[in-house]
């Protein structure tokens, strides 16, 4: 699937109530046409119509944005749907990106071998809170548990979230941007 | 009647016992806690950390080519590829034209670290499982790799051959001899490996049917590498998303459908023999040119997300730099296959004995500075 498809499909799962209502009732079936042509009549809508923002600037995957609240939804649906099946997380990244903390998933298919990224943001860096995707790959286990030892987000319902390489009494999440440590870091 | 109060006595309990720090089997700093029933294995837990360098946190604090020599301390025997990771996504962001020069002789020098690896590897998978010699043959044929790393790159294990933009001096005149003559060599030893160690009934007895993984749980699991492609998962970075100078080459995806110890053991051998293929396909062609080309002496990178994968001995190392603008990397992570591996460890032993447990470990082949990175 190429990423014009991938985000003609994506975007459609999650349509945006506020788009609905700025459209004009006369909503024609344009999702079903699918032939990745630019449609000039959604090129001039203002509101997006969907949740999740799509980019590919700066990158060489399709970036979708997500807020926390839809995030386990879309990913649970990016996995078992038959178009795109999301079967492979083969990278998920910890981020902190100043006022916010975020989590970078990586996806590719192995049936057809197209990718994509995700990346969902906290809400605040005080108790950071996401859900967790271990119950779709078994992979995110581990790495969730590296990205809450070094970035402390909590991952909800994962099944064993403590400390993977640092002790349990270590103090503060060493790579955030703000974590100090006179002995053990050299600063430049 | 006294046996059955004898049986009535003595109840099966769940204890635990505690593998590593310092266990041969483990090879390095890995702890595993290991919650076990009598002699089977009810639970695999890894206790990580103890060569913890937070590699991440420095790569953000250094220059890009400070990076490269960060890398080699990961996945040790991997060094070559690790090296060249990091600056084919430094240079797929700097969009430089690379030499085919350079190209050629990263592949070769790959696929020769790839079977130095192979060969440490199946040294210590013998001695495992309870066979000293294999030790000793893997290592006399690792040695003649390790000298013409040597005598190339100044270095027999952390190479720093790479850098961004191409190789740090060009190749040794000997290089191509010597490697010529490695690949002759070693052509007589494939067969001396099976002679010792495929074919030995003991051996096989204590692989096959053990430490058995399905194609889809390693798929879930993120396995990758000889892992993955013993249970009949075909995820060779090198077919899929082909760098360097591997687009031009042909070779066969080492494949084993079994999924146990046994055939993550073929594969690794199947693929000595694939990338012995592969470089006497590119050592008679290197072509000429430079050795290198010039970037600025600060590299900064363009503002945006690069990702880069290749095939390290291992599996699929993902290098993926967020980049601001400046001459540091806003964040750095690297997608290390043994992390991944590592954690299909607790579905795979689950069940099978401690014996197995260690036949199982030695085929996963894991290497504890790339999961601590």
């Amino acid at each position: 699937m190429t990423n014009e498809a991938l985000q003609e499909l994506i975007g459609s799962w999650f349509p945006n109530p506020e788009a609905d209502m700025a459209k004009d009732v006369s909503k024609t079936t344009v999702e079903e046409e699918g032939d990745g042509e630019t449609d000039p009549s959604k090129v001039e809508e203002p509101v997006p119509s969907s949740l999740l923002q799509f980019s590919e600037e700066g990158s060489q995957f399709l970036n979708i944005v997500v807020n926390p609240e839809h995030f386990h939804d879309l990913m649970l649906k990016l996995k078992t749907n038959e178009a795109t099946s999301f079967d492979y997380l083969f990278c998920l990244t910890g981020v902190d990106w100043g006022e916010a903390l975020g989590v970078v998933y990586h996806l590719e298919s192995t049936k057809y071998r197209h990718s994509v990224v995700v990346k969902v943001n906290t809400a605040d860096r005080e108790n950071p809170m996401l859900n967790s995707v271990c119950d779709i790959w078994r992979t995110a286990e581990f790495h969730e548990r590296e990205v809450f030892d070094f970035f402390g987000i909590k991952f909800k319902n994962h099944p064993n979230l403590k400390r993977l390489f640092l002790t349990e009494e270590w103090d503060g999440y060493p790579l955030r941007k703000d974590y100090e440590d006179e002995i053990n870091m050299v600063i430049k | 009647m006294e046996t059955e109060t004898l049986n009535n006595n003595f109840k099966s309990e769940e204890y635990f016992i505690n593998m590593g720090p310092q266990h041969p089997a483990t090879h390095g700093v890995l702890r595993l806690l290991l919650t076990i029933d009598g002699e089977i294995i009810k639970k695999v837990e890894p206790d990580l950390g103890y060569i913890h360098r937070s590699i991440e946190k420095m790569c953000e604090r250094d220059s890009y080519q400070q990076i490269v020599h960060l890398t080699d301390r990961m996945d040790y025997l991997s060094s070559h590829i690790n090296n060249e990771a990091v600056c084919l996504t430094v240079e797929n962001a700097l969009q430089l034209e690379i030499p085919e020069r350079v190209k050629v002789i990263r592949t070769i020098i790959g696929e020769l670290t790839r079977i130095a690896s192979h060969c440490l590897w199946w040294g210590v998978m013998g001695m495992d499982v309870g066979a000293l010699s294999t030790f000793f043959y893997g290592f006399r044929d690792r040695e003649m790799i390790n000298d013409i790393f040597e005598e190339t790159c100044g270095a027999r294990l952390t190479m720093n051959y790479n850098v961004p933009g191409g190789l740090m001096w060009d190749i040794h005149p000997n290089f191509i001899n010597r490697v010529k003559k490695f690949v002759a060599h070693f052509k007589t030893k494939i067969p001396e490996y099976d002679q010792l160690l495929t074919g030995n009934i003991i051996f096989q007895k204590r692989t096959k049917g053990v430490g058995v993984l399905s194609k889809e749980d390693a798929i879930s699991f993120g396995v990758s590498g000889p892992v993955a492609r013993g249970s009949g998962y075909s995820c060779d970075v090198r077919k899929y998303h082909p760098y360097s100078a591997l687009d031009r080459v042909t070779f066969n995806e080492a494949l084993q459908t079994e999924g146990d110890t046994f055939a993550r053991y073929q594969v690794r051998i199947q693929e000595l023999w694939e990338s012995l293929s592969i470089i006497e396909q590119l050592i008679d062609n290197i072509p000429e040119g430079e050795h290198r080309v010039a970037t600025n002496a600060v590299i900064k990178l363009p503002k945006g997300e690069f990702y880069q994968k290749v095939e390290t001995a291992r599996g699929e190392l993902g290098v993926y730099i967020i980049s601001t603008g400046t001459k540091n990397p806003y964040r750095l992570k690297f997608r290390s296959p043994g992390f991944s591996n590592l954690s299909a460890l607790n579905h795979i032993a689950v069940g099978g004995k401690i014996g197995d447990l260690v036949a199982t470990m030695a085929t996963l082949d894991l290497v504890i500075p790339d999961i601590d990175r």
